[in-house]
């Protein structure tokens, strides 16, 4: 069947390549990790605390050895090495050990001969626990004189400390004060108190990792994971292993999207298979998958942003808290992107951005697309709508009027760093065609499958209701705060077994869906003239890679690959150049006479023309580079500081219907202008930014993991909705591509922006079409037809401010139970 | 059944006595309690059905399905085993992905008789004598080729996970009704879900193949849509 399908491209950078492992996604021989299986391999299941806070008496195992087919119990007591992990501080036990501090923690795991008998083993572990009340709200959390709720914790600021916090539930604050006067009011003002519900990344493959333990007393892990070398890291402290006797090698990934950041199952499953001596598949399920890894913080926040008559910014105040849950995973590096993007893609004279991350007895967060920004920028685009409400004016004009463009201080006290076209973005997004209204008279309406809902029961025609809305946002590109970020990569041009040159590329870039193996053959093509690429398996032989997140790859390890081949190249011409008995100057720069062409090396001054497989006949040509990108800096005690290495932009504009009696929602149209930079891959372009606006749709409507005392009671997809094709439409994109001049070829990463404007551009079209503030996300039915508070009727005064912490109550904030 | 034996080679350390683990934080290990599993070929195949806890009820008797035109036979499996199950584990059928095991996802979409299903919510046993057709027994006469090129060329693949039961399920839509209109598209595709694309590829590879169809209507000796398999 392969036959008929296409090839994977050929060409270099630009152009709409195929993916090479296309063909074998497509038909279903593609090896995702948990696939994967060996002869005599045991598989290992976990046991979680089912609750939020309570201190752990005692575990006994010996019922669950007795289960037949078991092989192995693990808990905190066989850990050798570390009994901590993380991120970025090591705060998360392996197993909890005295005191579980939210409801899904691993406790124990097990090894067996089959899954079956593994949770067999799993309801036969007697735990005693001892429940105690769990903190789950936040502002309890981070009360003066709160107790702490993980007494043993390593703080997170660069001396150990609680960054600063003062309070050991507070995994970090910030506090940004930029302007002559963080009091500066303008002469209209509104302000309110918006709620974030927690997403999942819900990639589509769950966790999974086989380890085998190998004859000198080390690992051989394949897993679906984002960042290979911050696993093993993790991994390797807590087993008590060297790192290189900690081999790690990438295993197909489903999808990733934040969600395997943070290491899940790699530990508990290497002890296993220390402990068995035999091979051990590891794997969540989807219950599982939404109770192991760290989800999007839940946010609360409080704007208030001041305008002149005519429009123009004075001053942004916020106060955003992230609830990060039992264990720090990135909450410090999340709230750091969330403050310093709190005023948004605009000027402003004056900003006072307070946001803390805390400690609760709720789930982990962590990382997820946008990471912090989705937040923050779901507030600050509701405010700019009610500050145009409030002055009279279009939303569109408003946004361009404040938009940052390049040079611009930040609140950081910094130059935003060009190409900054969010001016242009907004304007863009507005002038692009509407679609026709909804025509009762249309088959999709005489289906039903037009209206919101799609065919819903009930439904009147009638009684929907159009709306409008537009989003303007920014997003960081790369790590920041003075991260040391790199990627390694090595190159060899050589003659494959056919006697045509070829490069062979070796990074440790996590693919997961992104499109890296695609844009790393395309950059190797291009550097080196060659078509045919080979790909060596991405694992930890070769050098740090960094995490695939945080929009960087392309950016990161596309530099290092250009880098690697070209340090190839040079290595070649100059060969060549020697060869040709050229002068010793042309020999040590040799560009200036010799270039790669079409699988040939070309001289005209020197009349050379050789082809590159006469050129590798001495053998190959093999080099290793690693690219930094520019350093920043941390932020001082005011909030000011060089954070963020880049920005990259993003605009929405959002159509929907709603059904005013059954509060449904239909997306009928999404218009989306970004800021680009270089597009190296059209197509692999449009499906990032596809993909990342219809997870900002699953926010706006329909996503939320909720929880009820700290338990999470949607955890499968019955529960926890996910766009479908149904409700996701097609998405008009023009990709604005100023080049970023201090990336390889002026990339931007692509991936993160929309994910924050989509959500906010559809919150908008459905207040402009129901009239009422909606200052929750997700959206819910209720939200829609129950009775509340409709549209404010305009700006509040500051003297009628409303107390920080106290929030919008439509609908409640615990949820509807799924 | 046959059990994948582990620890026979007595690389496996202690034959264990159980033990209580205690509770200190701090407490380092001497190593876990081990047992030797399965070494006189016992396996939870043969006499746990009984044991408390079971969660799949008593083992099935043996029963056969018809795999993409393969007669296999299934010995061993618990009734409350899903076609999923025993595709995936069993028969090692790894295309059938196993997304949420609730129907919701898609990514084990196959044909059963002919018939779009999740294997997930299909119990295997109930399925003895039937046809099952996986992403593998798409004929390759028929339209499936076109829809997996389709899919390649318009970008509708990212990580990929979905594409398997996509696919299945697009050559069924589009046998059926290769005219759909586009509710019609979306509403029958809204079994599958895909986390990557946000679906704008993988209409466009539909609405190519639609395309495609439509130009080959009416030319006699044209590839007609095809038939799953039998």
């Amino acid at each position: 069947m392969t036959a008929a399908l296409p090839e994977p491209g050929r060409a270099g950078i630009g152009a709409s390549s195929l993916r090479p492992d296309g063909p074998a996604k497509v038909t279903g021989t593609f090896p995702y990790a948990g696939d994967l299986a060996l002869p005599g391999m045991l598989h290992a299941r976990t046991l979680r605390s089912p609750h939020p806070r309570a201190r752990i008496v005692g575990i006994d195992t010996s019922a669950a050895l007795r289960v037949p087919g078991v092989a192995a119990v693990v808990t905190a007591a066989d850990v050798p090495g570390v009994a901590t992990y993380g991120l970025i501080g090591l705060d998360q036990p392996v197993f909890a050990a005295t005191e579980a501090r939210y409801a899904g923690e691993p406790v124990a795991a097990v090894a067996a001969v089959d899954a079956r008998a593994a949770r067999r083993a799993l309801a036969a572990i007697q735990v005693d626990y001892e429940p105690l009340p769990p903190v789950t709200d936040p502002e309890a959390a981070m009360a003066p004189g709160a107790a702490p709720l993980h007494p043993d914790s390593p703080g997170y600021g660069p001396g150990g400390d609680h960054a600063g916090s003062g309070h050991p539930n507070i995994y970090r604050q910030i506090d940004i004060r930029h302007g002559d006067d963080p009091d500066l009011v303008g002469d209209v003002v509104v302000e309110d108190t918006y709620v974030f519900g927690m997403q999942d990344q819900a990639f589509l493959a769950p966790e999974a990792a086989l380890i085998t333990p190998a004859a000198d007393g080390g690992i051989d892990m394949v897993t679906a994971t984002q960042w290979l070398h911050s696993d093993r890291e993790q991994i390797a402290a807590c087993l008590g292993l060297p790192e290189e006797l900690t081999r790690l090698t990438l295993g197909g990934v489903g999808g990733a999207f934040g969600g395997r950041e943070d290491v899940t199952l790699q530990i508990h499953g290497a002890l296993l298979a220390l402990a068995t001596g035999a091979p051990v598949r590891i794997a969540y399920d989807r219950v599982e998958s939404f109770l192991g890894h760290p989800h999007r913080h839940p946010a609360r926040m409080w704007f208030r942003h001041s305008a002149t008559r005519d429009g123009e910014l004075v001053a942004v105040q916020a106060r955003v808290i992230l609830d990060g849950g039992a264990y720090a995973s990135s909450s410090v590096a999340v709230i750091g992107n969330a403050v310093t993007h709190a005023a948004g893609p605009y000027r402003v004279r004056a900003a006072h951005l307070y946001g803390a991350s805390v400690r609760t007895n709720n789930p982990p967060c962590g990382a997820m697309r946008g990471f912090g920004v989705p937040q923050v920028t779901f507030g600050h685009e509701a405010q700019m709508d009610r500050l145009a409400d409030a002055l009279g004016m279009d939303p569109v004009e408003l946004r361009a009027r404040n938009a940052l463009k390049a040079g611009d201080v930040l609140p950081m006290g910094v130059p935003i760093p060009g190409p900054m076209p969010a001016r242009e973005l907004v304007e863009l997004v507005a002038a692009r065609p509407l679609p026709p209204p909804l025509d009762p008279a249309s088959p999709g309406v005489a289906s039903g499958l037009a209206l919101p809902g799609g065919r819903p029961a009930g439904a009147d025609p009638a009684r929907v209701r159009r709306g409008v809305g537009y989003a303007l946002g920014i997003k960081n590109l790369l790590f920041s705060e003075g991260a040391d970020d790199s990627s390694a990569a090595r190159a060899r041009l050589e003659l494959g077994p056919d006697g045509v040159p070829r490069a062979w590329l070796h990074t440790a870039c996590a693919e997961v869906g992104q499109g890296f193996v695609t844009i790393a053959g395309q950059i190797a093509r291009t550097e080196l003239a060659v078509e045919q690429i080979v790909l060596a398996p991405a694992d930890t032989a070769v050098g740090s890679a960094g995490s695939t997140s945080a929009s960087r790859q392309t950016w990161m390890s596309g530099g290092a690959v250009r880098g690697a081949c070209a340090a190839v190249a040079d290595r070649l011409l100059a060969r060549v150049a020697r060869a040709l008995g050229l002068p010793p100057s042309v020999v040590e720069a040799p560009r200036r006479v010799l270039s790669l062409r079409d699988g040939e090396i070309i001289g005209p001054e020197v009349g050379a023309r050789i082809p590159l497989a006469e050129a590798l006949a001495d053998g190959p040509v093999e080099a290793e580079y690693t690219h930094h990108h520019r350093r920043t800096e941390r932020l001082d005690e005011r909030g000011q500081g060089d954070a963020h290495v880049a920005y990259a932009a993003a605009a929405h504009r959002a159509v929907v219907d709603v059904d005013l009696d059954l509060g449904l929602v239909r997306v009928v149209s999404l218009a989306l202008a970004q800021d680009c930079g270089t597009v190296l891959n059209p197509l692999s372009l449009t499906g990032q930014v596809e993909g990342g606006t219809a997870q900002g749709l699953g926010l706006a409507v329909m996503e939320e993991l909720v929880t009820v005392d700290g338990v999470v009671v949607n955890p499968t997809f019955h529960d926890y909705l996910l766009p479908t094709i149904a409700d996701v439409p097609d998405l008009d994109f023009v990709a604005v591509t100023y080049p970023q001049l201090d990336a390889p070829y002026g990339v931007k990463g692509v991936g993160e922006a929309p994910t924050g404007t989509a959500t906010p551009a559809i919150v908008a079209a459905i207040r402009a079409a129901v009239g009422r503030d909606l200052r929750r996300v997700p959206v819910r039915p209720a939200d829609l037809v129950m009775p509340g508070p409709t549209a404010s009727a305009g700006a509040a005064s500051p003297g009628g401010a409303e107390t920080i912490g106290e929030a919008e109550t439509i609908g409640g904030e615990d949820g509807h139970a799924g | 059944m046959t059990v994948a034996g582990t620890g026979q080679d007595g690389t496996a350390g202690t034959v264990g006595t159980a033990g209580t683990v205690g509770t200190a934080g701090t407490g380092r290990a001497s190593g876990p309690v081990v047992r030797r599993v399965l070494a006189g070929g016992a396996g939870p195949g043969a006499g746990d059905d009984g044991y408390p806890g079971a969660d799949a009820g008593p083992l099935a008797g043996v029963y056969r399905l018809l795999v993409d035109g393969t007669l296999r036979t299934v010995d061993g499996a618990w009734l409350g085993e899903s076609l999923l199950t025993v595709l995936r584990e069993r028969l090692g059928v790894t295309s059938v992905k196993d997304g949420c095991e609730q129907g919701r996802c898609g990514s084990c979409s196959v044909l059963l008789d002919g018939k779009l299903v999740t294997a997930c919510t299909v119990l295997a046993a109930d399925a003895a004598d039937s046809r099952v057709t996986t992403l593998a027994g798409l004929p390759d006469d028929g339209l499936a080729p076109a829809v997996q090129a389709a899919f390649l060329r318009h970008g509708a693949v990212q990580c990929g996970f979905c594409s398997p039961g996509f696919v299945v399920a697009v050559t069924d839509l589009l046998g059926r009704r290769p005219d759909a209109d586009e509710h019609e598209v979306r509403e029958a595709l809204a079994g599958n879900i895909c986390r990557c694309t946000g679906y704008g590829r993988i209409v466009a590879a539909v609405r190519a193949v639609q395309e495609d169809l439509a130009g080959q209507a009416g030319r006699p000796g044209e590839a007609a849509p095809g038939e799953e398999a039998s």
